[in-house]
């Protein structure tokens, strides 16, 4: 090995004896980025690939509901579903309750993660808190929220502050632990990096550790709203006139099965459009992390 | 009446580093002293787990001795300062800032503010001194090791400490960049002229670029000698290839076999 060194000195050497020359050769930078092209034919693949999984999907049902193996009285078609969806969408105003509950969501998730961003950078920052809180946390963690509705009822009512409250209660928790770990988790390198050329303590937390927060805050943006999604029919459960949880509720004491698909339906595309859209502002917004391909 | 070593860079008085107590305490080293004066580039050698780590630590203020004092300039080290900067084995640069930020970052801090001129003035210096002009504007993840640690090592320079703490900063080179970054290395200490700490598992890399070397030995830790290198401060690539290098280099690898 040591005469392997010694070689490819003398083979530096007799090259150039300039170290900033070699640089071309020895060390090229890889490619700033890959080319555009190669970014839109990526795109247009995971795409199709998506497409892929929701054709296998619906070709599945509907094999299912032709073999007759399920009561096709109960179970509607796939396109039976999508023009019931047209049809509500014109018809009975779906629209409206697409945009409450998109409303109740989004309004859940950011009052929730206003307060779970400090609350988890200061249970980080300082271990002590750390320490005294976590149990705690993690015990309010394991609730349901959809176990709180009684309690919320009694409390607040079943006005929108009593629904908004419940998506609060969900995204507090959910996001407040991922922000709790992902400060923990900060590698000291970084901070003593900042500390020996003279950062002090603010300088740190607003130089190091926010910009370090920042892909953490996007994971922490798609859980919640994935919690969020999955609490609203909890919250729509108190007496909503509106929603899509009011949609999927009214249709299942009327019987009307193809409303409770649309319901559900929505619920997974508008979740599916909202992480998407997280996933692109990540990507453009966190453009130096390093991505492993696979 | 002062000692010359009262104002030497770097002195380490009789310290000692043990972790645990009772019959469980693991004493790392015990009563080692070492001075490193003005423009010395020291290199300390030894095994992996001897201990090179924790010393440099104790001379940059992260960790501290259980037992004797470490002064930089004749005073206690408290802590980490601007005075001292290091380089870390890791890629210690900022992901998030491009190369040319990185370096700014030591001239943005509240501490050490400087007008646009002479900020870019440091900068543009330290890009060509390293050989990274025409990456400033690149991410850290666009770069390969070799040119993530040049970044490290400007940073540390502009920030202008008097002292230079580096903890094997090409170990995880490929043995072709380690020999160029020791290049870009020599010709950046020679220019500055500052005290510096070196840790390195490489004889080769110690014989050429310190002044003077410390073999550290392994458990109990000790400095086992302490060679002057005979060249001066000028060296180039295929110095490595004279007998008198060879010959040095056996005799420390020898050393450390021990």
């Amino acid at each position: 090995m040591g005469e392997a060194k010694a070689v490819s000195h003398q083979d530096g050497f007799a090259r150039s004896p300039c170290p900033e020359s070699e640089t071309e050769s020895e060390e090229v930078a890889r490619p700033a980025e890959s080319s555009a092209r190669s970014v839109l034919f990526g795109a247009a693949r995971n795409i199709s690939f998506g497409i892929l999984g929701f054709a296998i999907l619906f070709a599945s049902w509907y094999l299912m509901w032709a073999s007759g193996l399920v009561n096709r009285d109960l179970v509607p078609r796939p396109d039976e579903i999508f023009f019931r969806l047209v049809h509500d969408f014109a018809a009975s105003g779906l629209a409206w309750d697409v945009l409450a509950s998109v409303q109740r969501v989004l309004t859940g998730m950011v009052i929730g993660m206003a307060l779970a961003i400090p609350a988890g950078i200061a249970l980080a920052w300082y271990p002590v808190l750390g320490r005294i809180f976590q149990p705690v946390i993690n015990s309010f963690r394991a609730i349901p929220p959809i176990a709180l509705s009684p309690l919320v009822i009694v409390y607040l009512g079943i006005g929108e502050v009593a629904r908004a409250s419940i998506l609060v209660y969900a995204a507090f928790f959910t996001s407040l632990i991922v922000i709790y770990e992902a400060v923990s988790a900060i590698e000291e390198i970084y901070i003593r990096a900042a500390r020996v050329v003279g950062a002090t303590e603010t300088e740190i937390f607003r130089k190091i550790v926010i910009p370090l927060l920042v892909p953490n805050l996007f994971v922490a943006l798609r859980l919640t709203l994935g919690v969020c999604w999955g609490t609203l029919v909890a919250a729509e459960l108190l007496a909503a006139d509106r929603g899509l949880g009011a949609v999927i509720q009214n249709a299942g004491n009327y019987f009307v099965i193809p409303d409770i698909y649309v319901g559900l339906v929505c619920i997974g595309a508008i979740a599916l459009a909202m992480d998407a859209i997280i996933r692109k502002a990540m990507a453009v917004v966190v453009n130096w992390q390093e991505r492993v391909e696979r | 009446m002062m000692r010359e070593a009262d104002s030497a860079p770097i002195e380490f008085r009789s310290v000692s580093k043990y972790y645990g107590s009772g019959p469980l305490r693991h004493v790392v080293f015990d009563d080692l002293s070492l001075t490193i004066g003005e423009n010395e580039f020291v290199a300390i050698v030894g095994g992996s787990g001897c201990g090179k780590t924790t010393l440099l630590n104790m001379a940059a203020g992260f960790t501290r001795p259980n037992s004797g004092t470490v002064l930089v300039h004749g005073e206690e080290v408290e802590g980490a300062g601007r005075d001292r900067g290091v380089v870390f084995q890791q890629y210690a640069v900022f992901p998030w800032l491009s190369v040319r930020q990185n370096i700014e970052f030591p001239l943005n801090l509240k501490c050490c503010k400087l007008d646009r001129a002479a900020k870019d003035r440091i900068v543009e210096h330290y890009l060509a001194t390293t050989g990274l002009k025409r990456f400033e504007n690149a991410l850290p993840k666009a770069l390969s090791g070799g040119m993530k640690q040049r970044v490290a090592i400007a940073r540390a320079y502009a920030a202008n400490p008097q002292i230079l703490l580096m903890d094997e900063p090409f170990a995880a080179l490929d043995a072709q960049s380690r020999g160029i970054m020791q290049e870009v290395l020599q010709k950046i200490t020679a220019e500055e002229r500052k005290a510096a700490v070196f840790i390195t598992h490489s004889v080769e890399e110690a014989i050429y670029l310190a002044d003077r070397i410390v073999v550290m030995a392994q458990r109990p830790a000790i400095f086992s000698e302490v060679i002057t290198v005979p060249f001066g401060k000028n060296r180039t690539a295929d110095m490595r290839l004279a007998n008198e290098f060879i010959d040095l280099r056996r005799h420390i690898e020898g050393q450390l076999k021990h």
